[in-house]
């Protein structure tokens, strides 16, 4: 998983089987130090709960479909966790 | 799997049910002779890793269900060892 900063929202009406209701937002991958790294992804909500200028936290790859309902659709980035504080030790 | 550094936690209310009651840890990823790559990931911490501890890091789903005995579950990277030592040949 990564740090991210929610960016923006996407919409889109028409969508592949399986993606009605799930709700899409431009993410920004951050480094530790929540400086940007490489390009924002289109991440699904998975806490329903995730709106611009939060940090998060996602999940990539085949996982981040396990964070939704029903964890047979097509998605790739998902956000899991929306974040309070970032504690660093050294 | 990877060789890691804790370097800080990650705290969040609003996320997955599978992070629930877990440790979030920042783990900065190692190369083979124990400099920081740059590189990150947050995992759920599997073996009571702390602070400054070189770890042992799994980045995939499945076997990362497997640890939390939750599937489906959005998860990929656990923390599941502590490591002592790396002996390189040669």
């Amino acid at each position: 998983m990564q740090l991210g900063r929610v960016v923006g929202t996407v919409v889109a009406s028409t969508k592949a089987a399986g993606l009605d209701g799930v709700k899409f937002l431009m993410v920004q991958p951050l480094d530790k130090a929540r400086r940007d790294i490489g390009s924002p992804v289109v991440a699904a909500d998975g806490v329903a709960a995730a709106g611009p200028g939060e940090l998060v936290y996602f999940v990539g790859s085949r996982e981040a479909a396990q964070a939704m309902p029903d964890p047979f659709v097509p998605v790739d980035h998902a956000i899991v966790g929306i974040v309070d504080a970032v504690e660093e030790s050294s | 799997m990877k060789i890691g550094r804790v370097s800080g936690t990650v705290v969040a209310t609003v996320q997955a049910p599978v992070f629930d009651g877990r440790r979030l840890l920042i783990c900065d990823l190692l190369d083979i002779d124990g400099n920081e790559t740059g590189s990150y990931l947050i995992a759920v911490d599997a073996v009571g890793a702390g602070a400054d501890e070189t770890v042992l890091l799994l980045d995939e789903g499945t076997s990362a269900r497997q640890i939390v005995e939750q599937d489906p579950a959005p998860i990929r990277a656990v923390v599941v060892g502590i490591v002592d030592e790396v002996v390189l040949a040669g």
